[in-house]
């Protein structure tokens, strides 16, 4: 009588055991990278495309409408912003001062709001831009890829999206990233 | 009671009011347009609530898209066309179902592909045939006498 076990089941090689723990790792791997990123932030695909040109309503009489036109031979900041965002009134004071420091130029788009909201809105809260334009319909920012307000847009001497911050603008947003690169936008050559 | 139901009668002459005014007078378009504007509007994710095409979102942001679909359509733009201008503002995101391209083979082809290896896995070690052993070859007339020495009589032959 042999020993031999009377099963011709194959003996799986050992390394086989890893399989299981292999695949768990690349799946943890997965989770770990996945579950860290906000789903709410989508790709930007404007950055390096020329801002599309635009029509937008004018605000109200005291402040200049927003052109195309502004928008070039110098860098600027566009920031999407409403009545009715609440966030924007905790980014605000950071935009108004960089507005009191003459830091950057900027340029505001109202969107889906209305002429007495967005207007009474700018009056109790001041007002940092130097141009605003109106898009009540949404056309602007679903040309921009808009999600969301407050965006701001970093636009270089050409026109182009250089950068999109989704959210408002903190103090360190601005020091570490818009303003460091607006100083390399603005040294560029047009 | 009767404060209470005053209240919800408020809310909701509120809610309407509030509703009528988020609608903006819309032009009519045809009843073929429209349809095609609700099949393109499907395929079209809502940034804000991702979850919704454009067509069930209540998202202003996609009452706005809605809008611009049907207008785009009215200007004769192909469904494709309307799908690719959003797509290049928003990105592939924006489309319901994903491309099949580079970048998504292995979301296209990741589940017919686990099935080939489980397959494959299944074929060569699971298999019914590998799993069943063998029967034991036949016993030699040497086996079989000595076998019938242990056993009692009518085993044996």
């Amino acid at each position: 009588m042999s020993d031999a076990p009377i099963s011709t089941q194959r003996q799986l090689p050992r390394w086989f055991a890893l399989i299981p723990v292999g695949a768990l790792a690349v799946i943890i791997g997965f989770f770990a990278v996945g579950l860290t990123r906000d789903p709410h932030t989508l790709p930007t695909m404007m950055v390096d495309r020329p801002m599309p040109e635009f029509q937008l309503q004018q605000l109200t009489d005291d402040i200049p409408n927003l052109t195309s036109d502004q928008l070039r031979g110098h860098v600027t900041l566009v920031n999407v912003f409403g009545s009715w965002c609440v966030s924007c009134v905790a980014e605000h004071p950071m935009l108004m001062e960089l507005s009191r420091q003459n830091l950057v130029t900027i340029h505001g788009v109202d969107w889906r709001d209305t002429p007495r909201e967005g207007a009474a809105w700018l009056n109790r809260y001041g007002n940092p831009y130097a141009s605003v334009g109106l898009d009540a319909d949404s056309r602007l920012a679903i040309d921009l890829g808009v999600t969301g307000a407050p965006e701001t847009f970093l636009v270089d001497k050409a026109g182009r999206v250089r950068y999109k911050q989704i959210g408002p603008i903190t103090e360190e947003i601005w020091e570490e990233t818009l303003a460091p690169l607006a100083r390399s936008l603005e040294e560029e050559p047009q | 009671m009767r404060p209470v139901f005053m209240l919800f009668a408020l809310l909701l002459a509120a809610q309407t009011l509030t509703a009528s005014a988020q609608e903006r007078a819309v032009p009519e378009y045809s009843a073929e347009l429209e349809a095609e504007a609700r099949e393109v509007g499907k395929s079209l994710r809502c940034v804000v609530c991702q979850n919704q095409s454009i067509e069930d979102s209540a998202a202003p942001l996609a009452a706005d898209m809605r809008q611009l679909v049907r207008e785009r359509l009215a200007a004769g733009d192909t469904p494709e066309q309307v799908r690719a201008f959003m797509t290049t503002r928003y990105g592939n995101f924006v489309l319901m179902k994903p491309p099949f391209q580079l970048d998504t083979l292995l979301l296209w082809l990741g589940p017919g592909l686990f099935l080939l290896l489980a397959g494959a896995g299944w074929f060569v070690y699971l298999r019914p045939r590998a799993q069943t052993p063998g029967l034991p070859e036949d016993l030699t007339a040497d086996e079989r006498l000595r076998l019938s020495r242990h056993l009692p009589d009518e085993a044996g032959s």
